[in-house]
């Protein structure tokens, strides 16, 4: 994986002195508190309904064991114990005092690490493939175009005051595991007729209050071209982007009132003039990055498990992905434990989970836009080994992609934007569906639960997707059924009138109840859905 | 055509804070983008957030001063105007005005500001430190136009 030379560290170090200056002189009074707060979210630390919040990047969800070591130990030292997995790969902590902020801050920088522009309007941590480099389906490792806009977009001199947030993704498979499409920018590797490899954009999608997915602008943009291109899209959006309305800042907004052809017209005319300005990164520095993520040197082995233990088979068959070589999967480690609080883990669990990466996996570890955590590289004969440890742990959950394996955000037990709570439902919910042993009846199931419109549990795009509102002072539940993330993405749709807390989960109950009754041959909920349509369902809640 | 009241518009030389140029600071009156174009004598204008600073590239020529508005700190379109300029190879004064702080002043620099108008006088202390803060910078902007400084990517491969 990447690591950082003199230059790459001289900026984080620079960072943390700025932002030690920035603190220092909002205590002595010469920065306002408005002043004050996009310095702060660009440091990634947000005020809570508690305490202040700091969210740590973790660039395209790549780490190796000693920086998650460190990320335990942040657990311990600075928060109560706890870190907290994001839907952006990252992780955030939520119990953090303003007067540590700098000093955690020192601490990643010593392990490469930051908290650079997790927040505040203005390109976000580079999300991507959790499988990257690992999996059997890709056309080619995205990471390293991944790591190539990440350095672009740190400090960007033109991007630091955008209309709005700005996030974007880069994969280079036609199964999308990283919600692609639901970015601002999201950029699929291709191949094109001739073999060449290129990039080609998505830009305007989103969730939140108004959900979109992103229409293509250009199916194939050169390699040599890709930071020209973005910086086009970014440009156009920062000229043209609304600010008169927070709700409606983002680039979706733009693209949509505009319309795609007009968006997409402006930006090849700024791409053309910017191909001039020559501020494409040199090839060399693509080939210099790519050599940081060449293959680890994997060896044959075995290809089958030994099934004769009932739970770790199920463990397999639930948490293990196709690997390039046939001796390996990636492993994924559930943070879904039933009953427990979706993406969080203990400082002794992500030691923990860091060692059986040095262990087991070349000293690699992924972050999951679904809150969980990915060894890569997994010999096949160490599974068993690996799985008794995680196991042993609490980490052994076989639930990847069940109802279980939900995303839920962190809801009004934390968050300050919050109309309901989404981790009491959350955890109601595994607990129930586990012990009536229905989760394994429906197989792949995404549920995805957001507190608030804004949709960090990302509800829009679940399968089965829950709403929390407040209605008069109480919670209150919206069911949607149909969303997806992956390639085959779409929106969810509202069932009807919401429920109270009890009531959504007898409306899960009977959703899914529908399905099973309806379901043909192997099809998923989403399937079924689909083929169904929405009517069944309704009738069956509300008839 | 309509005469702009130069005394509503624009800084005077006296409330220009940093500047980093050598040549005479002009004292002209400065006039809206939409005047702008419209006057064939006009050699000083301000840009809004919300203008479309290429109308100014068939006038650059007569132009000594740009200053670019920042009503709000939080408003990046400023940015962009001043590296547009820049890109259309404008020499001139470039002013940021308005709301400009500390933390902004390293990106201004980048973008190509060669002189600062805040509405209230920074730090002076504070300001050299912030213009100071990047030794190293990732990505091309006007400062690193033409080998005037190299990026980090630069750096690297000698």
């Amino acid at each position: 994986m990447y690591q950082y030379d003199q230059y790459d560290q001289a900026m984080v170090d620079a960072r943390v002195e700025e932002f030690r200056d920035q603190a220092r002189r909002r205590l002595e009074g010469k920065l306002t508190e408005d002043q004050f707060k996009p310095l702060r979210l660009m440091n990634g630390l947000y005020l809570q309904l508690h305490a202040y919040m700091l969210r740590v990047a973790i660039p395209y969800g790549t780490l190796n064991s000693r920086q998650m070591t460190v990320l335990g130990d942040i657990a311990d030292k600075y928060d109560r114990g706890y870190g907290h997995f994001t839907t952006r790969q990252n992780i955030q902590y939520n119990w953090i005092k303003l007067e540590d902020a700098a000093d955690i801050l020192a601490d990643l920088a010593k392990v490469e690490m930051h908290a650079i522009q997790t927040s505040g309007n203005c390109i976000r941590n580079i999300s991507s493939d959790h499988f990257a480099g690992a999996t059997h389906d890709e056309i080619i490792d995205p990471r390293p175009y991944a790591e190539l806009m990440r350095q672009w977009s740190s400090f960007h001199p033109e991007f630091t005051y955008l209309p709005r947030k700005f996030k974007i993704c880069v994969i280079a498979s036609e199964k999308d595991r990283a919600a692609m499409r639901l970015h601002d920018i999201g950029i699929q590797i291709v191949k094109n007729a001739d073999g060449e490899v290129g990039a080609r954009f998505f830009v305007g999608g989103g969730m939140g209050r108004t959900p979109m997915v992103a229409p293509m602008i250009r199916d194939f943009v050169p390699l040599d071209q890709l930071i020209t291109y973005a910086e086009a899209c970014l440009r156009v959006y920062n000229r043209y982007g609304r600010r008169d309305n927070k709700y409606k800042a983002r680039i979706k907004i733009l693209v949509h009132e505009l319309g795609k052809e007009e968006y997409t017209r402006q930006v090849e005319e700024e791409f053309a003039h910017l191909l001039e300005q020559g501020v494409e990164p040199p090839h060399e520095e693509l080939a210099r990055i790519a050599k940081h993520f060449g293959d680890p040197a994997f060896e044959d082995g075995p290809k089958t498990v030994d099934r004769s233990d009932p739970d770790f088979a199920l463990w397999v068959d639930r948490n293990s992905h196709r690997h390039k070589h046939d001796a390996y999967v990636s492993a994924v480690i559930s943070l879904k434990p039933v009953g427990g609080i979706p993406g969080d883990a203990t400082g002794e669990q992500i030691r923990i989970m860091a060692r059986l990466a040095k262990q087991y996996s070349f000293d690699e570890l992924r972050i999951m836009h679904t809150q969980n955590v990915v060894l890569p590289h997994v010999k096949i004969a160490d599974l068993h080994a690996l799985w008794t440890e995680l196991d042993a742990a609490g980490l052994g959950a076989p639930n990847m992609d069940t109802i279980e394996d939900m995303i839920a955000c962190p809801g009004l037990d934390y968050c300050a934007l919050a109309n309901a709570r989404s981790i009491p439902l959350a955890q109601r919910i595994s607990e129930r569906f586990d012990a009536s042993g229905k989760t394994e009846k429906l197989g792949e199931l995404k549920l995805k639960i957001s507190g608030c419109i804004n949709a960090c549990g990302h509800h829009h795009a679940g399968h089965i997707g829950i709403l929390g509102v407040d209605k008069k002072g109480v919670e209150n539940y919206q069911l949607s059924l149909g969303g997806s993330e992956a390639e085959d993405v779409s929106l969810a749709k509202i069932t009807g009138p919401g429920f109270t807390e009890d009531g959504v989960i007898e409306a899960l109950e009977t959703v899914t109840d529908v399905y099973l009754e309806r379901k043909e041959g192997e099809e998923r909920f989403l399937d079924t859905y689909r083929r169904i349509g929405m009517e069944p369902f309704k009738e069956a809640l509300y008839g | 055509m309509v005469e702009q009241p130069a005394t509503d518009l624009g800084t005077s030389p006296d409330d220009v804070q940093f500047r980093f140029r050598d040549d005479e600071m002009v004292d002209h009156a400065t006039v809206t983008v939409d005047a702008c174009c419209d006057q064939t004598n006009a050699t000083a204008v301000r840009i809004e957030p919300g203008d479309d600073t290429r109308v100014l590239l068939p006038f650059l020529d007569r132009l000594a001063l740009v200053e670019v508005n920042f009503p709000s700190f939080a408003d990046g379109r400023g940015y962009s105007a001043a590296r547009i300029l820049r890109e259309a190879g404008y020499t001139g004064e470039l002013r940021a005005v308005g709301d400009v702080l500390i933390d902004q002043l390293s990106h201004m620099r980048r973008c190509g500001f060669d002189s600062f108008a805040p509405d209230k006088p920074l730090d002076e202390e504070d300001a050299a430190r912030a213009f100071a803060t990047w030794e190293n910078v990732y990505q091309h902007a006007f400062d690193t136009h033409g080998g005037k400084r190299h990026t980090i990517i630069e750096k690297r491969h000698g």
